[in-house]
């Protein structure tokens, strides 16, 4: 908004004093996120700049807390650095397995997030749809009801949700269940878990996808003689894709950043990122958090970029123009 | 008359019009609904059903029916026994289910769903029911000897209470009702946490939700009115922080806020604030509003902008040229434009606030506490009775406000980034 010609001095102040405040609120938003950037290179155990690192002297950082991401739990963390030291850290390090974990249960998670929800939104989006409102309710509900009422609902409920491990059906799906063969305690039950909680974003970017889908390509390709299948791979899957994909993405997001339900329903060996880093901060508060922060941030930036590439794609294909 | 006319016409194969259309209707309405169909029973058996779960498990517990069968039945039998002084036919059937607890080693759950009302009663039946073997009649004098407590009014109403499997007692001690030794009553001043603590909850989020909107409005104004360019550059500044893990903007807030932080760092080097008498801004209640503030404020931004973003430029321009102050532009024309946003916003976080968790519990200390930690709190001390009607409590506040916000706004209409 620029000023117009005619602004008295008492606008023009204003309209200063307003552009101060959005500079101030953009570096709100901004600075704590970027902040843990340089901390985590502090050659200190401290959360804080040192005077070396407001300098900029070289020596006032270092890798170290980096470094403790891959020797933190691991066997022997001061032997030479060899193949098998790396070996090691891969399966040993506390962090890397919690990152394991993490990328685990997520990508589960997503790809049962985003089949079902985006069947679900193909449905929702019909104009046929009965009850619509009413389901639509349901299905957006895991963003809104509280994460704790969630998770003590699923705690109640997921220890009690076992199959005998020495039956047929126990047999099968017993390696994702925990050792009683319950959903409590195993990756099966964090994986659905997260799965519910990812829903909610993906039927919110399908089906706004699908809002501006134009009904009549799909009457056209019909009456150019394609059947059902071919006119959905062949023309609604290629225009929903994109928004098919920041779902998925959104759906990741969740899954990779969720703390509450794990902490509710998971066993020892379920011990994901965001669980450590909440176990981190509880207890001994060490700037090793701030280097997984730092880590954190560079992925979000990538997962940012990701969708907001999608969504540009995604307006030019339907042919929208600016917002 | 229009009606006449399609039952007239038919279709090629001679079905009248009118009922081959609602078939086919009804076969598209099928087909739309089994495609939702796999995600519903999903979201049933994973979401919903555990919920339900719980909220049964808020009016229901069997600790002490399933393990007290005499005295139950006295109760059946004796509904309107006066607990100031029930009779030795009462401690009998006491003395014989005390027994049968040591026996059966279920003192602890029948204590503890005692203890639910009649708070430090897990001790008086562990040592009753060791020592209920030895005990010779009259039961009545020899557990009143043994210990007096067993005489309490307020325990037999208790007990009384806990003979049927469902009760309504939890939600009682949740909203800090205390059964004492004339029947329920409200709890004293001081003993009102639960309360103070739900009315906290919804003070805070509404604070919370007020400071977001007053930072949300100018930013998502200048968003809205710059060019598609440049607003899309500073888009980013609002989505970076949505998109980053919220265990990393609240260790970001730690590191900045705490005593030794980065901020308190700063006003020592600058000199406004002494080394002695540094601001205490983390792990109080401070540091909750602050982070959270910080986390939600991209939820009010997002619909804020959508809206403004479509509001036609021209509408203020026709007031000032009309002769509106640019004050009374702002406040009659567009400010009541942007009521859709404010209100889609301000829902939005403040049902977000309401049922927060995460960052209360790190940065928020011993007072800065919301009623979500409470129910984590009741949980880990295995309260879960306790932590589920609360949470129940809690729900069905959200689901009001669920339901408010989807008629003013409508549940289709949020959307990210």
């Amino acid at each position: 908004m620029a000023l117009p010609t005619y602004a008295s001095p008492l606008e023009r102040v204003w309209y200063y004093t307003y552009l101060t405040i959005c500079v101030l609120v953009f570096l709100f938003l901004i600075l704590p996120v970027l902040i843990v950037i340089p901390l985590s290179f502090n050659l200190e155990p401290y959360f804080s700049f040192t005077e070396k690192m407001l300098a900029l002297d070289p020596d006032g950082y270092s890798l170290r807390w980096y470094d403790t991401l891959l020797t933190l739990g691991h066997p022997t963390a001061d032997a030479p650095r060899d193949n098998a030291w790396w070996w090691s850290a891969w399966e040993n390090a506390t962090w890397v397995k919690a990152a394991k974990n993490s990328l685990w249960v997520g990508l589960w998670a997503t790809v049962l997030a985003t089949t079902l929800g985006t069947i679900a939104a193909l449905g929702l989006s019909r104009p046929e749809m009965p009850y619509r409102r009413l389901i639509m309710a349901i299905l957006i509900s895991p963003m809104i009801v509280p994460i704790i009422i969630i998770a003590v609902g699923m705690s109640f409920f997921y220890a009690k949700a076992c199959v005998a491990p020495d039956s047929a059906v126990g047999m099968i799906t017993g390696t994702f269940l925990s050792t009683k063969g319950c959903l409590a305690n195993s990756y099966l039950g964090v994986i659905v878990a997260h799965a519910v909680l990812g829903i909610p974003f993906v039927i919110i970017t399908v089906t706004a996808t699908l809002s501006g889908f134009d009904q009549s390509l799909i009457r056209a390709a019909h009456s150019l003689g394609a059947n059902p299948r071919v006119t959905f791979f062949k023309v609604v899957a290629p225009l929903i894709l994109p928004g098919v994909i920041s779902g998925a993405l959104f759906a990741f997001g969740t899954s990779f950043d969720e703390v509450v339900a794990v902490l509710f329903i998971a066993g020892p060996e379920q011990q994901t990122i965001p669980r450590q880093m909440f176990n981190g901060i509880r207890e001994a508060i060490s700037p090793a958090i701030l280097a997984v922060a730092t880590i954190l941030v560079i992925f979000s930036v990538a997962l940012l970029t990701v969708v907001e590439l999608l969504r540009r794609r995604s307006d030019r294909l339907r042919g929208v123009t600016g917002r | 008359m229009a009606e006449d006319a399609t039952t007239l016409l038919k279709t090629a194969d001679g079905r009248p019009l009118k009922a081959a259309l609602a078939t086919a209707q009804a076969r598209s309405r099928r087909r739309a609904f089994l495609l939702v169909l796999p995600l519903l029973a999903f979201v049933l058996l994973t979401f919903l059903i555990p919920i339900g779960y719980m909220l049964k498990r808020s009016f229901e517990h069997d600790g002490f029916s399933a393990n007290a069968p005499a005295l139950v039945q006295w109760f059946a039998e004796n509904p309107g026994f006066d607990p100031a002084n029930p009779p030795e036919a009462a401690f009998a059937a006491l003395v014989q289910d005390l027994a049968k607890m040591q026996a059966d080693k279920t003192t602890g759950m029948v204590g503890t769903r005692i203890n639910y009302t009649v708070p430090g009663t897990i001790s008086l039946f562990k040592s009753g029911a060791r020592a209920a073997k030895d005990l010779a009649p009259p039961y009545k004098e020899a557990l009143l000897a043994e210990d007096a407590k067993w005489g309490q009014p307020a325990l037999w109403r208790g007990m009384y209470d806990a003979s049927s499997t469902y009760t309504g007692d939890f939600y009682q001690v949740a909203v800090d009702r205390k059964l004492t030794d004339d029947g329920w009553a409200r709890g004293g001043d001081k003993e009102r946490i639960y309360v103070y603590l739900f009315v906290k909850t919804f003070l805070v989020s509404a604070l919370i939700t007020v400071i977001c909107l007053l930072l949300a409005f100018p930013v998502s104004h200048l968003l809205a009115t710059l060019p598609m360019a440049k607003s899309s550059l500073l888009m980013i500044l609002v989505l970076l922080p949505f998109w980053t893990s919220l265990l990393v903007r609240t260790t970001a807030w730690i590191a900045l806020l705490q005593e030794q932080g980065v901020v308190n760092n700063m006003l020592v080097a600058l000199g406004l604030v002494s080394d002695g008498n540094r601001l205490s801004m983390m792990y109080n209640m401070t540091g909750t509003i602050v982070a959270m503030t910080h986390v939600l404020l991209p939820f009010m931004i997002l619909p804020l902008y959508s809206v403004m973003r479509v509001i036609p430029p021209s509408y203020a321009r026709a007031a000032r040229s009309l002769g509106a102050t640019s004050w009374t532009t702002f406040r009659r024309v567009y400010l009541p434009q942007t009521l859709p946003g404010i209100a889609a916003g301000s829902l939005l976080v403040f049902i977000l606030a309401v049922g927060y968790y995460i960052t209360p519990a790190l940065v928020g200390g011993a007072d800065g506490q919301l009623i979500s930690n409470l129910v984590s709190f009741h949980m880990t001390k295995s309260n879960w009775s306790l932590a589920a009607a609360l949470a129940a409590l809690l729900l069905v506040a959200i689901l009001v406000l669920y339901w408010v916000y989807d008629r003013l706004v409508g549940i289709d209409r949020l959307k990210f980034g």
